[in-house]
């Protein structure tokens, strides 16, 4: 559990030196307690004060960082079961799986999908961010040969998957400076693997059969000096394997068990043989609790539902998601196209715009920024209300884009159209359906 | 250090189980007594169910991917609900009212009736009744099929705040199941479903529509209300939100931009039909994962690939 200010304060020095930038300890303390200050600018702490405020400022669950530089995966570090009570921190890392037993023509089509399947939506870029390189092969040198055609060719975070540590460090040899995550530590090849995360600072993959197993091998790992670990339960039928997602994260953050209090990975291409099953069989995993979701092979059709999934549920519930504000042309919209606003909640967006396009009728879509609001929230709130439309709509640039001078406002904002009409001299406002989804009826009857 | 820390969720509900259709093809949904698949807390006696959805009107806007299964019935809500049966094995048809709409073809409730007793003619399996959420004309359309296929049990709906009164007071009268829809909301969701009690709706002819959507267009708010709706009914004694939960969720997966733009060649898109296939069957997962107690879904291939991974959900533990 995290110390107060107070309990943290009694095992500080009060020696009030100052030499932590604070004038006392005791203010130091309250900083520390509100994650304020660093724990290393004490210069007096006991080795055995710092190991237990460490231990109680650490996070239920570890945040564990795999590769290094721009590209580099945090995952773990969650707080709650359900996104409702707060909100889920880090998105799962989606990996594609490469066998070093591959033809060189399927390895480089592989190598293209990663590094050209990557998708745009609400101003974020959406692309997966791990390569897994698997040996069957049994061979350092085509382990390792595989391992740095993955580095060469993509940016991509490594997982390295082999039993044997001796082929884990022919792969190390390669890419260890890109930190790979290295999957994985056994009850049989404990201390050499734990030794190789230990030489290169990656972290390291816990695998075992049952959660107990796992938990005893956590221990042996955090003892042994590794404390970055991703949990492998080791389930391959899709009823343990949600069970065990459900439990390890339950017991860490309910129990404070530290044992279990890591992020995970899944391997739903272990789970069937059916590519399209494995998608969905995935798209459960984005939602209950997994850190790292292996896919044997992913297409555009299974990985963008899966990234857009992902993005959804590790939207914050308190932030709404927000476009720009601007025009959005939707169709080949002309002088003569209809103009329409809205406010700048995504999702109103999304429903705007798709029935728009749904009506055929090209149209100008003006976006108000209303900080992610809803038409009725802000409007309810003063944001999309005459006095802060007109304002936009006059700088926006829309009137010499259009001959006729025509606005088209969300029916549920009919009360502005008087207001707006005196405060946009020369627009003729228009009030538009209060659904979204009789905008292309609305639009069919459209005359500039 | 030994695992022996195993936490379990404080359950103290459970969802009312409630008796969809008639007869031997009566299907019971609801039960639960944990969170979905948290079948190592609890149980789930009746696992989700699937309806297959059918369209009183040939449907102009669907792609080609969804169109193709039901090739030649498109037309026809009563040859469209029989090949749902006996080619794809489904367990319950949806009979989507969309010739209703005022905004659209605008047909009347006699004619609309009618059709629905065509189709509840030829389907031993239950028949759910959608309307199109338009108060003045669900009203009218939904009385008449209530009175029309008196004590056929169907499941009607939405039934909204705006009409609940008097197309709840048909459902009871006609012994229908009622629907009761409102804009995910959970605190709404309560009222409606206090309104429709005390308006003398029986706990066991009541499912909760909590309205849903799919992914790319706001699901996480479903998924979060859905979630919030369990949470309440299992583990804080919540009488009046433990009622299964229906999600129309075909409709609004088929009718985004994502599951119909082609893909012309492009990497990034992948394969029209698949991509439309995997939009609905996730969108469903996150519904199921949610508390989703009956889908409403279209792709035959989609529906396939859920339930069998409801199946592998709940398979016994021996491995």
């Amino acid at each position: 559990m995290p110390l107060t200010g107070i309990e943290i304060f009694k095992l500080l020095p009060k020696t009030n030196c100052g030499r932590c930038g604070e004038p006392t300890c005791l203010a130091f303390a309250m900083k520390l307690a509100a994650a304020k200050a660093e724990l290393a600018a004490c210069p007096d702490i006991s080795d055995e004060v710092r190991a237990k405020l460490e231990e109680a400022a650490a996070p239920p669950i570890r945040l564990v960082t795999i590769g290094a530089g721009n590209r580099a995966l945090k995952i773990g570090g969650e707080t709650v079961m359900f996104r409702h009570e707060k909100r889920f921190e880090n998105p799962p890392g989606f990996a594609l799986l490469i066998r070093d037993s591959m033809d060189e023509s399927e390895i480089s089509a592989r190598l293209e999908r990663f590094n050209q399947l990557e998708y745009k939506r609400v101003e974020l870029t959406l692309r997966p961010e791990l390569m897994a390189v698997k040996d069957e092969s049994g061979d350092r040198a085509r382990f390792e040969a595989t391992v740095s055609k993955v580095k060469e060719n993509t940016d991509a975070s490594i997982i390295l998957m082999s039993p044997s540590p001796d082929i884990l460090a022919a792969g190390l040899k390669v890419c260890a400076e890109r930190k790979p995550l290295l999957y994985a530590a056994t009850r049989d090849n404990l201390e050499p693997v734990a030794s190789l995360a230990r030489q290169n600072s990656c972290p390291v993959v816990a695998k075992a059969s049952t959660l107990d197993e796992l938990a005893r091998l956590t221990a042996q790992l955090t003892d042994s000096g590794v404390n970055d670990i991703v949990l492998d339960s080791g389930a391959r039928s899709l009823r343990q394997a949600l069970e065990d997602q459900i439990l390890i994260r339950s017991t860490a953050l309910s129990k404070r068990f530290r044992p279990l209090g890591f992020p995970t990975i899944v391997f739903p291409g272990e789970m069937t043989d059916d590519p399209m099953k494995e998608a969905v069989i995935a798209s459960i995993f984005v939602a209950k609790y997994s850190g790292i979701i292996v896919l044997s092979d992913f297409q555009g059709e299974s990985l963008f539902p899966l990234l857009v999934e992902r993005m959804n549920i590790y939207t914050d519930p308190q932030r709404p998601l927000a476009i720009t504000e601007g025009i959005y042309p939707v169709g080949n919209p002309d002088e003569n196209s209809p103009v329409l606003i809205t406010t700048n909640f995504s999702l109103t967006y999304f429903i705007v715009s798709a029935e728009i396009e749904t009506s055929k009728v090209p149209s100008h879509l003006l976006v108000k920024d209303t900080q992610g609001l809803s038409v009725l929230t802000a409007w309810a709130g003063g944001r999309f209300v005459a006095d802060t439309i007109a304002p936009f709509v006059k700088k926006c640039g829309i009137s010499e884009m259009v001959k006729h001078h025509k606005l088209i406002i969300p029916g549920y904002t009919a009360i502005e159209s008087g207001s707006l009409e005196e405060e946009l001299p020369g627009w003729q406002i228009l009030v538009g359906p209060k659904e979204g989804a009789h905008i292309p009826a609305y639009l069919k009857t459209w005359q500039p | 250090m030994a695992y022996d820390k195993i936490p379990k969720t404080a359950y103290n509900g459970r969802i009312k189980e409630i008796r969809l259709g008639k007869g031997d093809t009566a299907v019971t949904v609801g039960g639960e007594t944990c969170y979905p698949f948290y079948l190592f807390e609890g149980k789930m006696p009746n696992l989700p169910r699937i309806a297959m959805e059918v369209w009183d009107t040939s449907p102009e806007d669907w792609p080609e991917a969804a169109l193709e299964p039901f090739q030649g019935v498109t037309g026809d809500p009563v040859a469209w609900a029989r090949k749902c049966v006996t080619d794809f094995g489904a367990e319950m048809i949806c009979l989507q009212l969309v010739s209703t709409d005022p905004n659209g073809l605008d047909r009347g409730a006699d004619e609309a009736a009618a059709v629905v007793k065509n189709v509840a003619e030829v389907i031993t399996v239950p028949l759910i009744v959608w309307g199109t959420a338009n108060h003045d004309k669900d009203t009218r359309v939904l009385r008449k099929v209530a009175e029309v296929n008196e004590g056929r049990n169907l499941i009607l709906g939405p039934v909204e705040e705006g009409d609940y009164k008097k197309i709840g007071a048909a459902a009871i009268g006609y012994q229908h199941t009622v629907i009761a829809s409102t804009p995910i909301d959970i605190n709404l969701a309560k009222q409606l479903n206090i309104l429709l009690g005390n308006l003398g709706v029986r706990d066991e002819l009541l499912i909760i529509d909590p309205t849903v959507s799919s992914i790319g267009y706001g699901i996480e708010y479903c998924y979060s209300v859905m979630e919030r709706i369990r949470t309440a009914a299992l583990t804080q004694q919540d009488k009046k939100l433990q009622y299964p939960l229906i999600c129309n969720v075909a409709k609004e997966v088929w009718k985004t931009k994502e599951a119909k733009l082609p893909a012309d060649g492009a990497l990034t898109l992948g394969d029209t039909r698949k991509r439309g296939i995997l939009l609905e069957a996730m969108s469903a997962m996150v519904l199921l994962l949610g508390g989703g107690d009956v889908l409403i879904m279209r792709h035959p291939e989609a529906i396939r690939l859920v339930q069998e991974i409801i199946t592998e959900l709940a398979a016994p533990k021996n491995n």
